[in-house]
């Protein structure tokens, strides 16, 4: 890891909300073109650090060194604006870089119809669509800015489990297919799994590194057996157990 | 499909004037009734006041009653929208300002309207200006506090939205803070806007200043009711005008975006 030639690098991150610490001391690597993810119990500062990727948060201590130059959110909540119809809101990012308005509709509709959406669903404002219809949309907003890396921010979280996986096959098809670095927080073990090439396990606030796992198999060939055979391989070490029992409880 | 959806919201909007119409008629009803009721010193006949107001159009002394009026109550309400929208919206943005002129705003919606119209007077005289001088200050404290309401209620996921992909600020002012701030801004301006009718009649009665107001104080002095009826027609049908022809259309394309609420209208679609 020491050869990264580019990527995203955090070394001995650290930050705190007033006296209470919230992340000590995480360092690790991610190289350009794999899927990352963070893994603990809710609330430990998962979120937070990927804020600080994404330069929307500043860390009180340590160093994030990457060479990307169009980061991009999908937040667990859509967060597409209200009075805006769907391609409206996949232009927003588009609009936010200057792009004219219509090359900016032409793009927004093309990336409305890679998300799965139909035509007919275009010019429905979001309380129109279903959750996951919304979660396209936020997706197919943060993709058509062409971004180098992608931040999910639990994204799969508010929808059910058979959407869930809808959901994950996608956005790991798009990144296949566009070449993306990617960097997921979740507290879903299996979707850790299902979707990341390197897994890092947080341990509870403060959130320190707890173990690191590379999943080495394709993506393609990650089947529920093996997604279950790795999860209870990971679970059998004792660290990874300890910091996710919160995870356990709480799910 | 979009055009057709105009075109049957434009049908909808037009049928809804039936129940304006009849809602209009039975309160011309209850008027004959207490025009039968109390004689035509009191109130006079709606055929009697309509009759006036006919005349006093005929004589050419409606439209320039109008237009002075519209003049001084659009002016003042400009200037109202302006200044409490701006300085709304630096409340809304800051808490400092917020604290600076949030005493100041509810200090001026304390002061009775009638209080505006006689210190206008006695500063600027029996003049228009006066008359949108006291329209300023009576309705800019509302407009103020729908801007800062505003302002300060937008949701923070939609900010850091918008902040992740570094909108800069005029796409963040127009796609993201004023459409929700219309939410709130709009219902202000509409009540500012009625305001700015009745407090325009009630300072130009009392200053003089030509308009509306000034024939009703005519009529007041020429104890001549049915004239006086007249004027008040007039003021309602400004007022209808604005509100069925400006301001429930403007409500109505700005809601299109929100939630039906349950069993009125097309549901959300369900399907993934």
């Amino acid at each position: 890891m020491n050869a990264l030639s580019s990527g995203l690098r955090i070394i001995g991150l650290g930050h705190a909300f007033g006296p209470q610490p919230i992340i000590d001391q995480i360092s690790l690597e991610l190289p350009r073109g794999r899927v990352g993810c963070l893994i603990g119990p809710s609330g430990c500062g998962k979120s937070t650090l990927l804020s600080m990727v994404g330069d929307l948060a500043h860390p009180a201590q340590g160093h994030i060194h990457h060479d990307f130059h169009h980061p991009v959110f999908v937040f667990q909540d859509p967060c597409l604006l209200p009075w805006r119809d769907a391609v409206d809101n996949v232009a927003f990012g588009l609009k936010a870089q200057g792009i004219d308005c219509r090359t900016r509709r032409s793009r927004a509709h093309d990336w409305l119809t890679k998300v799965g959406l139909e035509t007919s669903d275009s010019h429905k404002y979001p309380h129109e669509l279903s959750g996951g219809m919304r979660q396209r949309v936020a997706l197919a907003r943060a993709l058509a800015v062409r971004p180098d890396l992608l931040l999910l921010d639990e994204p799969f979280s508010a929808l059910d489990v058979g959407l869930r996986r809808q959901m994950q096959s996608l956005v790991r098809r798009l990144i296949s297919e566009h070449e993306l670095t990617a960097l997921l927080v979740t507290h879903d073990l299996a979707e850790a799994v299902r979707l990341a090439d390197r897994i890092w396990v947080l341990t509870p606030k403060p959130a320190r590194l707890a173990a690191a796992r590379d999943i080495e198999r394709p993506f393609a060939y990650r089947d529920d057996g093996f997604v279950q055979a790795e999860v209870g391989n990971m679970l059998a070490d004792p660290a990874i157990a300890a910091a996710l029992a919160m995870v356990e409880e709480t799910l | 499909m979009q055009t057709r959806g105009r075109g049957l919201r434009a049908l909808d909007y037009l049928w809804g004037g039936w129940g304006v119409a009849a809602s209009l008629l039975l309160l011309i009803a209850l008027w004959e009734a207490g025009h039968a009721a109390y004689g035509t010193l009191v109130l006079p006949s709606p055929r009697d006041s309509f009759a006036a107001l006919w005349k006093l159009a005929e004589a050419g002394r409606m439209l320039p009653a109008i237009w002075d009026t519209s003049i001084n109550a659009l002016g003042g309400f400009a200037a109202a929208s302006v200044a409490g929208g701006l300085l709304g919206v630096l409340a809304g943005a800051s808490d400092m300002m917020r604290r600076l002129l949030q005493p100041i705003a509810t200090l001026m919606l304390g002061i009775p309207a009638i209080a505006w119209v006689v210190l206008s007077l006695l500063w600027f005289g029996g003049t228009g200006f006066a008359v949108s001088f006291t329209v300023l200050v009576t309705t800019a404290p509302i407009v103020f506090a729908g801007s800062a309401q505003g302002m300060r209620t937008l949701d923070g996921a939609l900010k850091r939205m918008a902040q992740s992909f570094r909108a800069p600020w005029p796409v963040l002012a127009w796609d993201v803070y004023l459409p929700h701030m219309l939410s709130y801004l709009f219902p202000a301006l509409a009540t500012a806007l009625a305001l700015s009718w009745k407090v325009t009649v009630m300072a130009e009665l009392l200053s003089g200043s030509g308009g509306i107001g000034d024939g009703l104080a005519t009529a007041r002095v020429q104890v001549d009711t049915i004239k006086a009826m007249a004027w008040v027609v007039t003021v309602v049908g400004l007022l209808l005008i604005v509100e069925y022809l400006l301001l429930e259309p403007v409500r109505r394309h700005l809601q299109v975006w929100r939630r039906e609420m349950p069993g009125v209208g097309p549901s959300a679609t369900a399907g993934f």
